[in-house]
């Protein structure tokens, strides 16, 4: 026997630790129970109340997001009363937004709702009529695109920016078709307390808020691939996903189970990438001749530097030679330049960058 | 740091000194932002009302200078309200008699009549420190970049000693490195006293170590700094560098004496992703495969050691640092370059570093491992010093510090405070976000002048101002605003067009060599 509670999933019975919700718990399982307002870093807010279930004894269906589970509750999660409540409530959602295409591209969560949509054959038809949201079509910055028209009100936003970077720099005004997530004195992000660090854009599971950066690349044929890298500003080292198209960067993704960073970014880690497709890369080696920097071939550039380091062993003795290593490059940088200064010179003249 | 930045949200006092922490680490910073919502009281020490200090719930406003002043006016209460940490001082360190003995002297009220934090405010700082369950100290470069930078460290490692708040969740000393992998640079070893995993050179067994790894007898005494260096080529007798990914020439100090010193080198090859100023002084530039575009291994301010990867194609006939530098090598006649990819260079920086045995490219992967990794299958060290400190007793000495005064002060011909620093948007000499749509944010070089000041001295916002010290004059663009106290101004190091670094530079901390980039006496003139 073993102490550890369990209560009935679909007819199976399943452990749980005391406090988890109902939803916790059955993202362990099989149970694909559809959400739209929760994020797992985020207190459970049950507003979408897609998540519902039905629980054996009670007399409506509970928003599991927000049910903390209980020993022998009889738990179902997908009964034909439960799915049609949802998809009545995708049908309500859809009929609120333009019909739009949402590229994956606007962010990490962006395609939430569309994929709700597909697995509940809503068009939004049903409840064709009045539309909530207000596009800030004048907001603008060239990093976050506010596309309101495409919100739903899960305060996804809102509450990560509360709630993960203590900034509170987005809240909700008016009440019902009105509701509209805004800055304090309905003002541009840049004028309020905005950060830019991105949070909002990659939680938002409707494209709403959207990477306009990103979105420059929509109309590349490519398909959109993420390659797990840390981000190269400061050193915290968020776990990041170098988003390609092609042989295209095209944008940069927080991951969620970074251990550094766990989903979160800075303005710069998410935004501030385009250096390294930039046209003023060196693109090739350069020389030095009679004053001017020119193009030079990598035997000659590597040539000409190698015998630069020698001579001056040879003629001014091995202490006359000197290098500075990278806080930026990677570990493999670093360690063969103090090799060749040591196996090299048989000293140790070498530094980083890190006393200024 | 010697905890992991998941500790940051574990503290009940937060003490962060000399760091802009929501401009610099703001990552970072959110942990400690929610710590504070969850309830943790938070202590921000900095000359300016920086975004930490405007939600702290004690600003410690300090002069330029006068961490040491305040740090021992801390320790002084601590002691003299009896919050020592008998038991830990007792079983884990040493000199605790004498220290107590010195602080006796240094009480709030000599510690207000330098550092300028009322004497009250250090008081409960102190006592909030003091009788935390989980103290923490977080700090950047406003410790480390003053004459005085090891004391300054010292100092705040007497406090952690005084009162435990080190070896446990929620505490410790915790540095916040600058840059992506500065501390991998170190781990590397890219320094003139260390081998790779910090082992030293004058250790002769080590020498012997690495002689016969690296099939040359090396010397045995430590190389000099970067600092040193330069001034031995400024003097002609230092004829040839190489310098990797650092545009020396506007980040370090003392701009001049740079570029004099680079100009004089008969030979410099400077390996890069853009034509920097440091590079448009090279006789070889040699273009670098840039992040994004080359595999490799980072270790962050937590020492977590984790892979970066190449997602897209390396730009033009740009290369891996690696492979440029192993060519140089080969092309030098120098065995034991034979490298066909990074994971065989890391392998063997694994192989020779104590703190990296247990670690190898495959396990760099999992970015699950904070060194040191002494052995394969050892889990890492995500917290330092839980059982003892790596001094040969294994116990923390405590180190009896004086205050000193920066190297230049204000006087009537440079009567204002210069300090510098990093915003948000920017980073460093901007070769990224210069090239990243920053501008957006911060499209020029500002100097914060505090409103009364600026009457005071007849600046206007959006003025233009000229700023002079004994080493260099700049003109930029003014900003008023309250982050910055009285008689002291502020402006980042970050544009190549605004060289404030051609003003700083007036004295080295004597151990590190890093310079005092925190404090500059200056003049101001409003140019109309």
């Amino acid at each position: 026997m073993t102490d550890t509670p369990t209560f009935e999933l679909d007819g199976e019975a399943v452990p749980f630790t005391p406090g988890e919700t109902i939803y916790e718990v059955s993202q362990r399982h099989q149970a694909n129970i559809p959400t739209l307002c929760y994020d797992d870093r985020l207190e459970p807010f049950g507003g979408c109340r897609l998540c519902v279930v039905e629980v054996e004894g009670y007399r409506n269906p509970v928003a599991s997001c927000t049910t903390v589970a209980m020993a022998g509750m009889k738990v179902r999660t997908a009964t034909a009363q439960v799915e049609k409540h949802r998809k009545t409530l995708v049908e309500l959602l859809t009929s609120e937004n333009p019909h739009k295409k949402i590229d994956p591209l606007r962010g990490a969560a962006s395609q939430e709702l569309v994929t709700l949509q597909r697995r509940y054959g809503a068009t939004g038809e049903r409840f064709a009529g009045k539309t909530s949201g207000t596009s800030r079509e004048d907001d603008p910055n060239p990093f976050i695109l506010r596309d309101y028209d495409q919100c739903i009100s899960c305060y996804r936003c809102v509450r990560v920016c509360a709630e993960q970077e203590s900034d509170y720099a987005i809240s909700v005004m008016n009440r019902g078709f009105s509701t509209q997530i805004t800055t304090e004195f309905d003002n541009l992000l840049e004028d309020s307390d905005c950060t830019f660090c991105g949070q909002c854009v990659q939680t938002c599971p409707t494209g709403a808020l959207a990477d306009r950066k990103a979105l420059r690349a929509e109309s590349l044929p490519e398909p959109l691939e993420a390659t797990r890298s840390v981000c190269p500003y400061c050193g915290v080292g968020c776990s990041v996903d170098l988003m390609s198209k092609g042989d295209k960067l095209v944008a940069i993704r927080p991951a969620r189970d970074g251990g550094a960073n766990e989903g979160a970014l800075c303005v710069k880690g998410q935004f501030a990438f385009d250096f390294v497709q930039h046209d003023d890369r060196l693109a090739y080696p350069m020389v030095r001749e009679r004053g001017e920097l020119r193009r030079a071939s990598w035997d000659e550039a590597l040539d000409r530097a190698a015998e630069g380091l020698a001579a001056a062993s040879r003629d001014h003795g091995r202490h006359s030679v000197y290098a500075v290593a990278s806080g930026r490059a990677p570990h493999e940088s670093t360690y063969t330049l103090q090799k060749l200064i040591r196996a090299g010179f048989g000293t140790n003249y070498i530094d980083n960058c890190s006393r200024a | 740091m010697s905890n992991p930045l998941s500790d940051m949200e574990r503290p009940d006092v937060i003490f962060a000194i000399g760091t802009n922490m929501t401009g610099c680490h703001p990552v970072a910073a959110t942990r400690i932002k929610k710590a504070q919502d969850k309830g943790a009281m938070m202590i921000v020490a900095d000359p300016r009302r920086i975004p930490l200090a405007q939600r702290a719930d004690l600003h410690l406003q300090l002069n330029v200078g006068t961490d040491v002043a305040l740090l021992l006016g801390m320790a002084h209460v601590i002691a003299r309200e009896g919050l020592v940490n008998e038991s830990f001082i007792a079983a884990r360190t040493t000199e605790s008699g004498a220290f107590l003995e010195h602080v006796k002297r240094f009480t709030p009220q000599w510690a207000e009549s330098i550092c300028g934090v009322p004497a009250a405010d250090i008081e409960t700082a102190a006592l909030a420190y003091g009788r935390a369950d989980r103290g923490a100290i977080f700090y950047t470069l406003g410790i480390t970049e003053h004459i005085c930078g090891v004391d300054n460290v010292q100092s705040l490692c007497n406090l952690a000693l005084m009162t435990g708040h080190i070896g446990r969740p929620g505490t410790g000393i915790n540095p916040m490195r600058g840059q992506n992998n500065i501390q991998g640079a170190g781990d590397a070893g890219g320094l003139p006293n260390n081998y790779v995993g910090f082992q030293p050179v004058d250790d002769p067994a080590n020498q012997a170590r690495f002689s016969k790894a690296y099939g040359r007898q090396i010397d045995g005494e430590r190389g000099i700094t970067k600092v040193r260096a330069l001034d031995y080529a400024a003097e002609g007798k230092m004829k040839a560098m190489v310098i990797c990914g650092e545009n020396t020439v506007v980040s370090d100090p003392d701009r001049h004496h740079c570029e004099k010193a680079l100009k004089n080198l008969d030979t410099l090859v400077v390996i890069d992703i853009f034509k920097t100023e440091t590079a448009e002084l090279a006789d070889v530039v040699l273009p670098a495969s840039a992040w994004a575009e080359t595999d490799g291994v980072f270790t962050n301010t937590e020492r977590r050691i984790q892979r970066v990867r190449a997602a897209v194609p390396a730009h033009g006939e740009s290369k891996p640092e690696w492979w440029i530098l192993s060519q140089i090598a080969r092309r030098m006649e120098l065995p034991g370059f034979e490298y066909e990819s990074a994971k065989d260079v890391f392998n063997e920086l694994c192989s020779l570093s104590e703190i990296y045995r247990g670690v190898d490219w495959d396990k760099a992967g999992e970015a699950k491992y904070h060194w040191p990794v002494p052995a394969e299958g050892h889990p890492g060290t995500p917290r330092l010093h839980e059982e003892d400190f790596p001094t040969p007793s294994g116990k923390g000495t405590f180190k009896r510090v004086e205050f000193r005064e920066p190297a230049e002060v204000v006087d009537d011909d440079f009567p204002v405070w210069l300090t510098t620093g990093r915003r948000l948007q920017h980073y460093h000499t901007r070769t990224m976000t210069g090239r990243a749509g920053m501008h957006y944010f911060v499209p020029q070089e500002t100097l914060e002048v505090h409103p009364a000041d600026a009457d005071a001295w007849g600046l206007k916002h959006g003025g233009r101002v000229k700023m002079a010290s004994k080493r260099g004059e700049v003109e930029l663009a003014v900003e008023v605003t309250d982050r910055s106290p009285r008689g002291t101004v502020f402006c980042s190091f970050s544009f190549g067009d605004t060289p404030v670094n051609e003003l700083t530079g007036a004295g080295y901390d004597p151990i590190t060599e890093t310079a005092e980039l925190k404090v500059c006496p200056v003049k101001l003139v409003a140019v109309t």
